[in-house]
């Protein structure tokens, strides 16, 4: 499949694939969409994702589409460091001039970039935040991770991304737990913007909140995204975050990429039989 | 039995085991493991603040009652030594005498209230006021060795944490202690970074002594018994107390209070319990010495 080019590229992902078992090279070619399944009928191992190519822009938003078990959040937590990917090179243009594939990188080292290379917001903000800690206590964390050490200014810092995402700055100082699921997933992405990272992941950022709250943290995003001008994943199922926030997206199934385009085109005139399905289920 | 029988063959009674302990071991527990000890110890010395388990056996105190610090200066100990003892500052709270005791009578060496004359001096919540040098080892009694304890509760996570380095969790503690009280509350234990490497509980030390670990001409070991850790700060290394750049540390005072004994308000003073605005000197040896020149 031919992939679509992109000049000097943020994240740049080539062969990118993980797999749940024992490996069997024959395995992959049992699995994937042509055989209705990810997990091999042989040796019972799951190919979660496999041979995915892609690459993002500096500004540009690209979306990885699919549904449950179609292998995106997995492709997305191998580049966040959350999963060990089997196989892979990952690229990222602002750590090392792009010269180092990241998945060769220690556990330690990894996690270096979470601080101030790559963020993630996940679905489930208890994932990305500290539910026990305060908003402003949130933001603190990856400043002080980066060596903030003056009190005031990690204050200001922390007021000025609330603000920026819309939390009411009197709710600075309570706990998150006591936050409603939206108010959770802006401080989450307040967070997540702390250090100015080049690279944004969003792992179904508005899943689970509703359709109201939902719109106004996809609005948020959007503005987020065109603003800052971050190279940015979006891993959704639902086509209407992904045709709001993303030009171009994968659409994913059984563990591979079975289309590459641009999204209003995907929307106009899917090719593949599956992204036609999905369009189709979305439109209705 | 004859007399000939009892020397060949092994004890068979308590009566005649009892017999056969001819000689005493020098400071309680046998060589070999002391030695255990004290290779934990340099392992200690040689990576500042970084927590070394060791064995830590029954002693015949309670562990919670300086098992860990006992267990330590009985590693350290030789004949020449000359052994302090003090709970809070007191050299005759009971804790301190029944230590202090159990050190001389296991290994005959001399005991003093004096820091002058001491070469180990162990203590449980401070450091004695007396200027300490490089003949001095200093033995602290720790009941929580973990400065992350409160905020982490996985081992193996704690142990990544310190492996990296990777603090910021401490720091958000101190940032919303802040912001909720005010001021950075924790006043025993205040963590403190170790030779800019390690981040250590300094338990169970208030504050005020926290400066003098500093560049300290001493050496101090941590011994923490029920834990099973020991960990130490060498003499001249730098001990920084955590704290952010615009919150600046400060130390316990009793705003113009002085020693009803010795008159001094530049030590650590405490209040007599039941007396409100009573204070004295927490270290009798120094309030001692104080009135008496």
């Amino acid at each position: 499949m031919t992939s679509i080019h992109v000049p000097s590229p943020i994240i740049q992902v080539r062969n990118l694939g993980k797999y749940y078992g024992n490996f069997d090279p024959a395995m992959i070619e049992r699995t994937g969409p042509e055989h209705g399944t990810a997990r091999d009928h042989v040796t019972a191992s799951i190919v979660a994702a496999w041979g995915v190519n892609f690459d993002v822009a500096a500004g540009e938003a690209l979306g990885i589409v699919g549904e449950s078990g179609s292998g995106k959040s997995t492709v997305l937590r191998c580049i966040a460091g959350d999963v060990a990917a089997s196989t892979g090179d990952v690229r990222l243009a602002p750590f090392e001039d792009g010269n180092v594939n990241i998945l060769d990188l220690d556990p330690s080292a990894r996690r270096q970039l979470r601080i101030n290379t790559l963020s993630v917001v996940y679905q489930d903000p208890a994932e990305g935040l500290a539910l026990g800690v305060t908003a402003g206590g949130n933001i603190a964390d990856p400043l002080t991770a980066a060596g903030w050490r003056n009190f005031g200014a990690i204050r200001d810092r922390a007021r000025e991304l609330l603000a920026r995402t819309e939390v009411p700055l009197d709710r600075m100082d309570d706990i998150v737990r006591n936050f409603s699921g939206g108010m959770r997933q802006r401080v989450q992405i307040a967070r997540a913007l702390a250090n100015k990272p080049p690279i944004l992941l969003l792992d179904e950022p508005t899943t689970g909140l509703d359709a109201s709250v939902a719109s106004g943290v996809l609005d948020l995003i959007r503005q987020l995204l065109e603003e800052l001008q971050v190279a940015a994943i979006v891993v959704s199922h639902d086509f209407g975050v992904i045709e709001m926030l993303t030009e171009r997206c994968l659409v994913m199934q059984h563990g591979r990429v079975v289309e590459d385009a641009l999204t209003d085109q995907l929307l106009e005139d899917p090719h593949h039989p599956y992204s036609q399905k999905l369009v189709a289920a979305a439109r209705t | 039995m004859t007399l000939e029988a009892t020397v060949n063959s092994s004890p068979t009674t308590i009566a005649e085991l009892v017999g056969h302990r001819t000689t005493e071991t020098f400071a309680l527990r046998d060589e070999e493991s002391k030695r255990e000890i004290r290779r934990a110890l340099l392992q200690a010395v040689c990576i500042p603040g970084y927590q070394v388990p060791f064995g830590s056996r029954e002693m015949p105190v309670a562990r919670g009652w300086g098992s860990g610090g006992l267990q330590v200066t009985l590693a350290c100990v030789g004949a020449d030594d000359a052994v302090k003892v003090i709970d809070q500052g007191d050299d005759e709270g009971v804790n301190a005498v029944n230590l202090r005791r159990l050190v001389t009578m296991s290994t005959g060496i001399d005991e003093t209230t004096e820091v002058d004359e001491a070469t180990l001096i162990q203590s449980r919540h401070r450091i004695p006021e007396d200027d300490m040098n490089e003949n001095h080892i200093l033995i602290l009694q720790v009941p929580v060795p973990e400065p992350l304890r409160g905020i982490e509760r996985d081992i193996r996570e704690l142990a990544r944490m310190h492996s990296e380095a990777d603090y910021s969790r401490m720091w958000v503690s101190l940032y919303e202690d802040k912001v909720r009280n005010g001021v950075i509350t924790q006043s025993t234990g205040y963590p403190c970074l170790v030779a800019s490497r390690y981040i250590v509980a300094t338990t169970p030390i208030p504050r005020w002594d926290i400066p003098r670990l500093h560049q300290s001409k001493f050496l101090t070991l941590f011994g923490a018994g029920r834990e099973k850790r020991v960990y130490a700060i060498p003499p001249y290394t730098d001990v920084e107390p955590l704290t952010f750049e615009d919150v600046p540390f400060e130390v316990e005072s009793a705003d113009g209070a002085t020693c009803r004994l010795c008159g001094s308000s530049e030590s650590f003073l405490v209040e007599m319990p039941g007396k409100q605005e009573s204070w004295s000197c927490s270290d009798t040896a120094w309030c001692r010495r104080q009135r008496n020149t």
